[in-house]
């Protein structure tokens, strides 16, 4: 790392300075506003702010692994779910501070996923996909069983009371606002570095990629690791916000049906994608009202069209027709594959 | 004793897990897609059943042509209309799709139907029994759904293996494009493999409704179970289609006379281990590609 | 009037342009060869007349009649027929198999499993066997066997000879005589000079993508070809 700092830069290291700290410009006032809404808006509109970031944390990390990594996971609801009764556990039973209770669990839950991968990435493609979900539901039915967390029922987390209704949906929504931020910052560090590259390279063909160097399991791994804790944060913001956890809704499929429409609509693949579905799909949740069954009717009809029309969802058709918002970096370099382009024809 | 009427249950179980299968097996197999709808096609096809058994008044065993052929229709329309659309393009764009269209179903039949539970009354065979002696006894109805599995998955295996139309989804799954060099037309060879699966779902979906009530919210769990029954039987493979079935079935009765909380997991954690063991399943295919 | 007529296709692997106003005409009931080097283009000019790839300009005419965006599998029912590279037999399926399959579309003509079995004798001990197993040699007669059992009225042939042992090519090149004069005309493509202009009547060599020498093989002299051929 020091190394390359001291070298000169080239152009490609240089623009992507550039992108960063034009992130970080825009990035670091929207922080700030965010941080500040307490001080100004009411208890409601934190409630909402807080299922829109936890929301944006999840989607983030699935287009991480099945936009970056082609990865598809339909069972993040397990480590959602994992959080929320980790949290509980560390916090209600173990009596640690929710404050602490919580980057425990995200790494605790993370770790979890190891034993996880151990089964699924076994499978791949369509099959790594119900599998994940597979695991998810084991977890459902285990935890289900377990008295201590109130098996089939469910518990309500005590230990927010402390600070009161206003000052727990404040707390609650300042950690979702790391957790949201937090993972934005995640997905672009991690798109940034070696390992971002490693992942397109997997996702775009995994004998290649070994070829090439690429230490294929030990990059999926790790993703779906970082996505796993993630997704445990993500989890534990949640409850705290709700408060009751209920195996069937923790570990809910429908979690994972949300992140896909988030990321479908907003844009798979990119960084900015998730970010502009999560804002449609809570815009959306606002102007259509709780009619769960007739909006989710809707979204999976609007993610269907999108996935057929145009994979690349709002976010690129706004980047087709606004070229700045081009990302160069998030594309295949094609100087690489310029030789068996031209052996293929012949 | 106790223990081998559980085996003889769950073997019977197992032709009902083979049934729900055998579409998402053929569909991998043909055209590399895992539909996601499996499970919510099932189950809409037992509403299917429902509205033709309410309106006619006839026995749900009658109603399983008409609605086999509702599902079939549906399933071709579907292939051409949308998942063609995204079969060339990754194992994304398919995923999201049937998932999609999973979300739909189960969405809309809440609306239609409500969350209550259903179910299809048969009449007579759904308690009639086979006394085997030594106080064993095997219910007809689930003997009857075992029978209807194997003679299902004979007839595919047979429409595969000797008919023309068999031979070029074959071929359609070893090389779309050289198909098409022979002059199959991969489009309408897909629509009529999901046609095919959608009546083997349709089938499904009918022993289900007879066999226990149902609700919008059952697709999910048909799913995993039948996907659990592909990947335990080996991918491709029929017949292990049917060995997978009864392996699950076996799993969940084991787990039940444990302990009736165990049913499913019992069933769960017996997939988890041959993944782990055994990721190539029971019977996988020779030569078949690795996915 | 000729059977095909290629008129100034151009063709492009998404921004890489393959072929260049290539224009190409087969009478019926001849052999005419394409020749060129490697990455020369000849591939994606048969790929362009089977339909498996667009022509984003020019017209590929076939029995007068223009195919514009007709599917592969349309054109193989109307007779033309491809021996694709790497002959793309049916790994899961027997020899026997294969050769059913290859006549999917039903087209009436002189071509029948016993015919194509009695063309390629090799292929009757084999036929009960999975076509995985075969060697490339095999599995070549098999590819064009394949072919024949749609009864093409054009056929199309892509380096027959590639990786062969030249026994099993002479054997193979053998049986084209009478697939034409049971009324089959042949568009084939070669690396390999010798065996292609021996069989042709008419020749065209590509070079980059481009036709840089056509006419009768009879007509032109060595130099003239290996210019073309060569780019020098």
């Amino acid at each position: 790392m020091t190394g390359q700092a001291a070298s000169p830069a080239t152009p490609r290291q240089a623009s992507r300075r550039q992108g960063l700290s034009w992130q970080v410009v825009a990035g670091l006032p929207t922080l700030v506003i965010l941080l500040s809404v307490p001080a100004w808006r009411s208890s409601g509109d934190q409630q909402l702010l807080t299922q829109l970031l936890t929301l944006l944390a999840l989607a983030e990390v699935w287009n991480l692994l099945a936009g970056f990594g082609g990865l598809i996971s339909i069972g993040l609801q397990a480590f959602i779910g994992l959080g929320a009764y980790g949290l509980y556990v560390a916090s209600d039973l173990v009596g640690l501070e929710p404050v602490v209770a919580l980057p425990l669990v995200t790494v605790v839950i993370g770790g979890a996923a190891l034993v996880s991968a151990l089964f699924v990435f076994r499978l791949s493609g369509g099959y790594f996909a119900v599998g994940t979900w597979v695991v998810a539901e084991v977890v459902r039915l285990i935890v289900s069983n377990i008295s201590a967390v109130g098996a089939g029922t469910g518990v309500s987390i005590q230990s927010l009371a402390q600070f009161g209704p206003a000052g727990r949906i404040s707390l609650t929504y300042w950690l979702a606002v790391v957790v949201g931020a937090g993972s934005v910052a995640l997905v672009g560090a991690v798109m940034r570095s070696r390992l971002g590259l490693a992942l397109r390279a997997t996702r775009d063909g995994e004998v290649a990629a070994a070829i090439l160097g690429v230490d294929v399991f030990r990059t999926k791994l790790i993703v779906y690791v970082l996505a796993a804790a993630v997704s445990a944060a993500a989890g534990a913001v949640i409850y705290m916000s709700l408060l009751r956890i209920q195996p069937n809704a923790a570990f809910s499929v429908d979690w994972t049906a949300r992140m896909i429409f988030v990321v479908m609509i907003g844009g798979l693949g990119s960084v900015e994608g998730p970010i502009l579905g999560t804002v449609i799909y809570v815009a959306m949740h606002q102007w259509l009202g709780d009619f769960d069954t007739a909006y989710l009717i809707l979204l999976g009809a609007i993610a269907i069209g999108f996935t057929i029309a145009s994979p690349g969802g709002l976010w690129g058709l706004l980047a087709r027709l606004i070229p700045p918002l081009r990302r160069r970096h998030f594309n295949v370099d094609l100087s690489a594959v310029g030789p068996a382009q031209t052996e293929a024809i012949k | 004793m106790d223990w081998l009427n559980a085996l003889l249950q769950g073997t019977l179980l197992g032709g009902y897990y083979a049934l729900l299968a055998t579409g998402l097996s053929l569909v991998f197999g043909v055209m590399r897609l895992v539909n996601l709808a499996n499970g919510d096609l099932a189950v809409l096809a037992a509403y299917v059943a429902l509205v033709v058994v309410r309106a006619t008044g006839i026995n749900p065993f009658l109603a399983i042509l008409p609605v086999i052929v509702v599902l079939a229709l549906a399933g071709y329309l579907l292939q051409r209309l949308i998942l063609n659309r995204t079969v060339e393009r990754g194992p994304l764009p398919p995923l999201i799709v049937t998932f999609g269209l999973a979300v739909i179903i189960q969405n809309a039949l809440l609306v239609v139907f409500t969350a209550n539970s259903q179910g299809l009354d048969a009449g007579a065979i759904e308690n009639a029994s086979i006394d085997l002696g030594n106080g064993l006894a095997v219910g007809l109805y689930p003997v009857l759904t075992l029978l209807v599995a194997v003679v299902t998955l004979g007839g595919l295996s047979l429409f595969l293996g000797r008919t023309r139309l068999g031979r070029a989804l074959r071929a359609a799954s070893d090389d779309r494009e050289a198909a098409s060099m022979v002059g199959i037309d991969n489009d309408h060879l897909y629509g009529v493999a999901m046609a095919i699966a959608m009546g083997t779902l349709a089938l499904a979906g009918i022993f289900l409704g007879i066999r226990t009530t149902f609700a919008p919210s059952d697709g999910p769990v048909s799913l995993i179970f039948a996907f659990e029954t592909v990947i335990l039987g080996g991918l491709g493979s029929l017949w292990g289609t049917l060995v997978g079935g009864i392996v699950l079935g076996v799993a969940q009765a084991f787990g039940n006379q444990v302990n009736p909380a165990f049913q499913l997991l019992a069933g769960h954690l017996v997939f988890l281990a041959i993944l782990l063991f055994r990721p190539q399943g029971l019977f996988p295919r020779a030569g078949v590609r690795q996915v | 009037m000729s059977l095909l007529d290629v008129q100034a296709v151009d063709s492009f692997y998404d921004d890489l342009q393959a072929l260049f106003s290539v224009n190409v005409t087969v009478d019926e009931g001849t052999v005419v060869a394409i020749i060129g080097a490697n990455g020369s283009g000849k591939s994606t000019l048969l790929r362009v007349i089977a339909g498996l790839q667009p022509a984003r300009s020019g017209q590929v005419r076939y029995d007068g009649v223009p195919l514009a965006n007709l599917p592969a599998h349309e054109r193989v029912a109307r007779g033309i027929a491809l021996v694709p590279e790497g002959r793309r037999i049916f790994p899961s399926l027997s020899v026997l198999e294969n050769l059913k399959v290859g006549a999917y579309r039903r087209r009436p003509g002189p071509w029948t499993l016993d015919r194509v079995v009695d063309l390629f004798p090799l292929l009757r001990p084999l036929l009960a066997r999975n076509a995985a197993v075969l060697s490339g040699g095999e599995q070549q007669a098999l590819a064009i066997g394949r072919a024949l059992m749609g009864n093409p009225r054009l056929l199309l042939l892509d380096e027959v000879s590639l990786g062969l042992a030249p026994t099993i090519v002479r054997q193979l090149y053998a049986g084209l005589p009478a697939i034409v004069s049971a009324g089959t005309t042949i568009l084939l493509v070669e690396q390999s000079i010798d065996q292609a202009l021996a069989a042709a009547s008419g020749m065209y060599c590509l070079l980059e993508g481009r036709v840089a020498l056509a006419g009768p093989p009879a007509g032109l002299t060595r130099d003239a070809i290996s210019a073309a051929y060569f780019g020098i």
